[in-house]
């Protein structure tokens, strides 16, 4: 624990001033034959939070799960088109994927903290993993907590494990545990969509501090909680029996208030079947 | 919620007017319906049980009794008695409750008769073992060795240590070989899924049915018969380690398949390789299962006598070094012991197996713990690890 080897702890423990440029170029996905996704072009700026929103079944997870190489787990995913982190791609022999999934990190629809471990081993879960090592664990996992907005909650019970936490708790321990690695994009799919307004609230809160350090892409079903959190939006569409496409993208204002598209319109207006 | 309906609904609606004295809103709270308990056995349930086995025994005790000109053994009895019951119990239930109900009773005599005749035998075993066992079991058992008893010694004399040494060094031993290997091969299983997974368990399952003795004799054939070690504890080891191998491989994989996906893509995504998050997350995940796994797998092996039998040698005196020479363990000692022409020695194989019976007991209570309780197991451990690497943390914040 004493280890003074920490000379790429500096870069860990501060906060990077701004989070990373994520860009899908030309992103077409399979599962098997089937192709599920077809040409999608979407950049999610730096200091934005991008929302991707669209029915069931249109592609947004998947598509959010090929920006962090999580698509590959499926033994029978395959992918065309690239995915640039700050102008790498991500799917090139120059970047690590372990490297990659530490720099983009995820946080899923149902809360999944590791329930063999207290709460600060869990925050702490993302060094462990990555074989890091830090100058100084307790203060990463403060100043986790706290961008999670949960320092104040489990302050006293640090050594408690972590199944013990409500639902919405867990959640920002999920976050907090993603924080702890310095991700520079955070992915989330459907983040509240186990959740009850308050705990919403909080994750909404949470995502509006964090922005201006990383690059947040949220899927969500929830129209509202778009356009209170995000400032760009893609709307995505699949016809039966045909592949998920990106239908509209803008600025979130814009695509609530005058969308372009005629499917868009009905779709943020609540009248799709 | 369903069960005042009938006395609720008259109270908004009224429609007939069934109760015009208990109509206001104090009405239905005076007369709260009795609570039931629906699937409770009743008195009048007992009670036609217990008329309906009366009147099959006095039938029966007419039948062997009085008509019948010779005497029968009283299995006969309870057979009869029992087939006599069937029919009366039908009449009885049916009389009262109507057809429907009275099959119901009777598939769940017919039923109760199933589970009665597999637990019997458990009981006779271990209540015959235990009566047996209990006569000549003193505390000298468990201090003294075989080797000053003489064949015409009482049965109460000498002891088992060694062979409870042996049973113990050679059971840590096969667990310290097969546990590895086990758990290994269920994470080649379940996390790795390799193209040889499907053979591979494949031939687990199937040496879960491994006659013990061919380990035996396996083991014999290659280490001891090309005198590449001699008949000792370890060799013995090792023949327990091929019976405990599949056991443990088995149970630990389907341990891990219950690990939820989510906390696996959870550690990948933080950017862990594959390995740290089968080491870090999904084994401390299952851990509780992988104990009962190894508990089992211990408890799978303990009593086997057969493999042991070509390979520890077996012998009388004390022999603490697993590695050479001869050691006993206690089936091998219930084997030589009940062997034996001499009464007395006889006795004391059921010593031997009345400690040995307990020692299986004892681990599969063991297993039953480990595997039910792992939330408070690890509101037990984890918190006082954790506290106490807060406060070494904190002491030294060089
Ligand atoms: N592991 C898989 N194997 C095969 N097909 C899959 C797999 N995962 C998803 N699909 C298919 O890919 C398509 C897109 O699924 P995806 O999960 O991306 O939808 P989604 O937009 O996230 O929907 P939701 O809003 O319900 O989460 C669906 O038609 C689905 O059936
Ligand atoms: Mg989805």
């Amino acid at each position: 624990m004493t280890v003074p080897e920490v000379d790429q702890s500096a870069a860990a423990e501060a906060a990077p001033a701004v989070g990373g440029v994520l860009e899908g170029v030309q992103v077409s996905c399979w599962f098997g034959a089937r192709k599920v996704l077809e040409g999608v072009d979407i950049k999610m700026d730096a200091g934005v939070v991008t929302a991707l929103i669209g029915p069931s079944g249109c592609g947004k997870s998947t598509f959010l799960r090929t920006l962090n190489r999580m698509h590959e787990l499926v033994p029978i995913a395959t992918l065309a088109g690239s995915v640039l982190l700050d102008g790498h791609d991500i799917y090139g022999a120059g970047l690590r994927l372990t490297e990659v999934r530490r720099r983009i990190g995820m946080v899923f629809q149902k809360p999944n903290p590791f329930p063999a471990m207290t709460i600060a081993d869990n925050v702490a879960a993302g060094l462990r993993l990555t074989g890091r090592k830090v100058r100084d664990r307790d203060e990463l996992i403060e100043t986790s907590l706290r961008r999670a907005g949960l320092w104040n909650e489990v302050r006293n019970r640090l050594g408690a494990p972590a199944g013990g936490l409500s639902g919405g708790q867990q959640q920002r321990l999920c976050i907090a545990r993603s924080l702890a690695v310095s991700p520079d994009v955070l992915l989330m799919d459907e983040p509240c969509s186990a959740l009850d307004p308050t705990s919403t609230r909080r994750i909404e809160e949470t995502i509006l501090e964090l922005k201006d350090q990383v690059t947040i892409v949220i899927v969500t079903h929830n129209m509202q909680q778009a356009q209170r959190v995000s400032q760009h939006c893609a709307f995505f569409l699949a016809a039966e029996d045909e592949p998920g496409r990106v239908v509209e993208q803008g600025p979130t204002e814009q695509i609530f208030s005058d969308p372009h598209d005629p499917r868009t319109a009905d779709y943020v207006n609540g009248r799709f079947g | 919620m369903t069960m005042p309906e009938t006395k609720v609904l008259p109270n908004p609606r009224a429609p007939e007017g069934r109760q015009p004295a208990s109509a206001p809103a104090a009405g239905p709270r005076g007369k709260v319906p009795p609570r039931r308990r629906p699937r409770a056995w009743r008195w009048t349930d007992l009670a036609e049980i217990a008329g309906a086995l009366g009147a099959s025994a006095a039938l029966t005790w007419m039948i062997f009794g009085r008509l019948l000109p010779f005497r029968v053994m009283p299995i006969a009895y309870v057979l009869l008695a029992y087939v006599l019951f069937l029919p009366i119990y039908w009449f009885v239930i049916r009389d009262g409750q109507g057809a429907t109900a009275a099959k119901d009773r009777l598939v769940t005599v017919l039923i109760a008769t199933g589970a009665l005749f597999a637990f019997a035998p458990i009981v006779f075993v271990v209540g015959y073992v235990v009566k047996r066992g209990a006569e000549v079991l003193r505390p000298n058992f468990f201090t003294e060795t075989m080797q000053i008893v003489g064949p015409l010694s009482k049965a109460t004399e000498g002891g088992a240590l060694h062979s409870i040494i042996g049973t113990l060094e050679q059971l840590a031993l096969a667990t310290a070989i097969a546990v590895p290997l086990g758990l290994l091969t269920a994470v080649y299983l379940s996390e790795i899924q390799g193209p040889l997974a499907r053979p591979v368990r494949l031939v687990a399952d199937a040496m879960t049915a491994l006659p013990s003795i061919v380990a035996g004799l396996f083991i014999f054939s290659i280490v001891i018969k090309p005198h590449i070690w001699l008949q000792s504890g370890i060799v013995g080891s090792l023949a327990l380690a091929i019976l405990m191998l599949p056991t443990v491989t088995i149970a630990a994989e389907q341990v891990l398949h219950v690990v939820p996906g989510g906390l696996r893509e959870a550690a990948l995504a933080l950017g862990a390789p594959y390995w740290r998050s089968v080491l870090m997350v999904v084994l401390p995940t299952a851990r509780a299962g992988l104990s009962t796994a190894v508990i089992l797998g211990m408890a799978r092996v303990v009593g086997e006598t057969a493999p042991v039998l070509m390979t520890t040698g077996g012998t009388t005196v004390m022999n603490v070094n697993p590695f050479s020479g001869h050691q006993d363990n206690l089936p091998l000692f219930v084997f030589t012991q009940i062997r034996s022409s001499q009464e007395n020695q006889v006795d004391r194989a059921w010593a031997g197996a009345l400690v040995l019976l307990a020692v299986v007991l004892l681990l599969f209570v063991l297993a039953r713990i480990v595997g039910s309780a792992s939330p408070g197991r690890r509101r037990l451990r984890v918190p006082r690890r954790r506290a106490s690497r807060t406060t070494s943390d904190g002491g030294n914040p060089s």
